[in-house]
């Protein structure tokens, strides 16, 4: 059996907070193996098995400070009996209608300002209640985060709250005492809720210190009537939209039919970009919009299109439908939903005219104003997931067609060019999901590489 | 007198550079390279400690996509931090037991090459105990963070480090609490100081080699700075 005991930091340090167990009682540990997290300063530490065997004993809870060369587990070899529980983990049976609550805030609150249930074997409380809590300023008075976090969870109004900490200042031991009044006066009820509660079978073993609720002043000094303390919602039920119901039912039955495989390609769009940077002003004057990267890789998907007409196609059963017009639908984010109108005869149009055609769907899309026909008959899609900052992304197929490509963010890179140079180009991942039923990958890439020809190579005169 | 790896990688996202001081990082414990430091900026993000709450994040997912800043959540010390352009990130993996086997006292040296850095420049930094980072006076004569901290440590090896704010939109500031605390963010442009970066990462890296000891401070080739090799 060997202990595992809080290592010395640090000259000064005296203590820390053991944020987080990284193994749990029973499991197998190798020595040096990362076995918990303690935390001081803002600087976070692993510390490591001294043996190997397993882990048979916790005695630390995560979230309590620690005073260096405590004991906080035990190692035992291979088989070692694993101790029923520990210690610490049980709880005076008043405070369990808090419990629940009150664990979770220890568990995330690292840098708990009060001694929280320290085990029994922590030789130095005296030094924990000297931990330095974080300060928080605030119009009303500065309260923790932790302190906050609780009076949430709570539903407590800290304004009724009387505080005993520096300048009025409500600590975390007011809150809970505060809980604690509120609870006692409503014992019978509140007795009843309390998953963690410790069984009575299983007694304090030990008498652990009495956590900060239990010895803190008891009611607040205005005899103000305590609140009913409603059981706070874990989860909250709602009903789909109906467009929300259809997007998901579309989506898995796209992965059901078709054999995905996406593609990536990364496209220089330096060309692209300066020809956009010096239009942009004189399309908003000429045309009232601006001008984006989408058409241009409407037009050159367009193209692609033309060379590769199986990717314009869908199935049909056993055969092959090709269709003879390139109708490109643009996928369009909504609050909490996303459509993909329609743009007919894309091939037929140039980049002022796809844009123009992309603002106008765009926009009727969000004021929910498109026409049935406006989002059917699409026979191949575009998404540009790279106006939220994706790079690259794995579209899912817009059902009955086969393929639909992805423009990730268009970002300045240093790249190697001409030989051994190091330039800084516009570049810019286009990912093609496409279905591999119909398409393989060498056609795939194929299509891709075309895109990327067109677009690599725009010439400065066409818009 | 040890030896200093610096490697300058400009604008790298989060999870790039994550990637690579995660592969330092244990290149650093295998003994195979010396000690480093990563200096670079990332673009607009939200990065959460172990120890952070989320309620210190005061948007919602949806709307941090739109407003295109990432969110991480992290492994080192601290709560929740913006990092974005205009922002000086060092990152120094180094092996405390060649130093001082002192994690306090580690932290307390970062915030010593900043506050000897802003010495350089005519601004007073100062600490503030319980609030890891550096602080100065702004404008109005209140405490305001210019820098802020976060390690984490894994066999005494360094990883995370210092955001110190150059020329940093402190708007974006709004969008959190930063580290918990509802107090002003600061920047060296915003106290009335305006100088090229590259002037500041100098005096960055000369007061850090000056204050954990190192000598030399060696560039990492240009193509070896994205990867461990």
């Amino acid at each position: 059996m060997t202990d595992v005991v809080m290592p010395q930091m640090g000259e000064s340090i005296v203590e820390g907070t053991l944020t987080r167990w990284l193994k749990k009682v029973g499991d197998q540990v190798q020595r040096d193996e990362p076995l918990f997290e303690i935390s001081t300063d803002k600087v976070d530490t692993e510390i490591p098995a001294p043996a190997e065997g397993v882990l048979t004993e916790i005695l630390v809870q995560e979230g309590a400070a620690v005073a260096i060369n405590t004991v906080v587990a035990r190692i035992g070899a291979a088989g070692e009996a694993v101790a029923a529980a520990p210690a610490v983990a049980a709880k005076p049976a008043p405070a369990a209608a808090t419990a629940p609550a009150d664990a979770q805030a220890q568990s995330e609150d690292a840098p708990a300002p009060e001694p929280v249930a320290a085990p029994a074997a922590a030789p130095a409380p005296a030094a924990q209640a000297a931990a330095p809590e974080p300060v928080a300023e605030e119009p009303a008075g500065p309260v923790s985060p932790l302190v906050r976090k609780i009076a949430r969870e709570n539903n407590i109004d800290l304004k009724l709250v009387k505080g005993t900490g520096a300048g009025g200042r409500v600590t975390k031991a007011d809150v809970d005492a505060y809980l604690a009044a509120s609870a006692s006066t409503a014992t019978a009820a509140k007795a009843a809720h309390g998953p963690s509660a410790p069984a009575p079978a299983a007694p304090t073993p030990v008498p652990a210190p009495a956590p900060a609720f239990v010895r803190a002043p008891a009611p607040p000094p205005e005899a103000l009537p305590p609140l009913p303390r409603p059981e706070p919602a874990k989860v909250r039920l709602e009903p789909m939209s109906i467009m929300r119901q259809k997007i998901a039912e579309h989506m898995l039955l796209s992965k059901r039919t078709s054999a995905h495989v996406t593609t990536v390609h990364r496209v220089d769009m330096t060309q692209v970009a300066r020809l956009r940077a010096r239009a942009k002003e004189e399309f908003r004057e000429r045309y009232g919009f601006g001008l984006t990267f989408l058409p241009f890789v409407a037009r050159a998907a367009a193209e692609a299109l033309r060379a590769f007409p199986i990717v314009n196609a869908s199935i049909e059963g056993t055969n092959i439908l090709y269709h003879n017009e390139i109708n490109i639908g643009i996928a369009v984010a909504l609050e909490y939903g996303l459509i993909v109108p329609v743009i007919r005869q894309a091939d037929e149009k140039n980049v002022a005219g796809l844009q123009r055609s992309i603002v106008d769907l765009a926009a009727r899309a969000r004021s929910r104003q498109l026409k049935p026909d406006e989002v059917s008959g699409g026979t191949f899609s575009i998404t540009n997931f790279g106006s939220f900052g994706s790079l690259f992304a794995t579209p899912v197929i817009n059902q009955p067609q086969v393929a639909i490509l992805g423009l990730g963010a268009v970002e300045k890179v240093p790249v190697v060019v001409d030989g051994d140079a190091i330039a800084i180009r516009s570049l810019a991942y286009l990912a093609l999901t496409f279905d591999h039923r119909l398409i393989d990958g060498a056609l795939g890439d194929q299509f891709c590489q075309k895109v990327k020809q067109v677009l690599e190579n725009w010439s400065d005169q066409v818009l | 007198m040890r030896k200093l790896e610096l490697r300058a990688l400009g604008r790298i996202s989060y999870a790039d550079a994550w990637a690579l001081q995660q592969s330092l990082e244990a290149r650093r414990k295998a003994g195979e390279i010396c000690d480093q430091l990563l200096l670079l900026e990332h673009p607009h993000v939200l990065t959460l400690g172990r120890n952070g709450h989320l309620e210190n994040v005061l948007l919602g997912r949806d709307r941090l996509a739109e407003l295109g800043i990432e969110f991480f959540e992290i492994n080192r010390g601290g709560d929740i931090t913006y990092h974005g352009p205009g922002q000086i990130v060092g990152y120094p993996i180094v092996d405390l037991r060649e130093w001082k086997r002192d994690v306090v006292a580690y932290v307390r040296g970062l915030e010593e090459t900043v506050i000897r850095t802003l010495a350089r420049f005519g601004i007073e930094g100062c600490r503030e105990p319980g609030a890891t980072g550096v602080w100065v006076r702004d404008k109005d004569g209140q405490l305001a963070k210019i820098c802020a901290i976060g390690v984490h440590i894994s066999r005494w090896v360094t990883t995370h480090g210092w955001a110190f704010n150059w020329t940093t939109d402190l708007s974006y500031f709004r969008y959190i609490v930063p580290c918990g605390l509802t107090r002003p963010v600061t920047s060296l442009e915003a106290l009335g100081i305006a100088l090229p970066r590259a002037i500041v990462e100098q005096a960055l890296v000369e007061e850090f080699a000056r204050v954990f000891d190192y000598d030399p401070v060696v560039a990492a080739a240009p193509a070896a700075r994205l990867t461990a090799v």
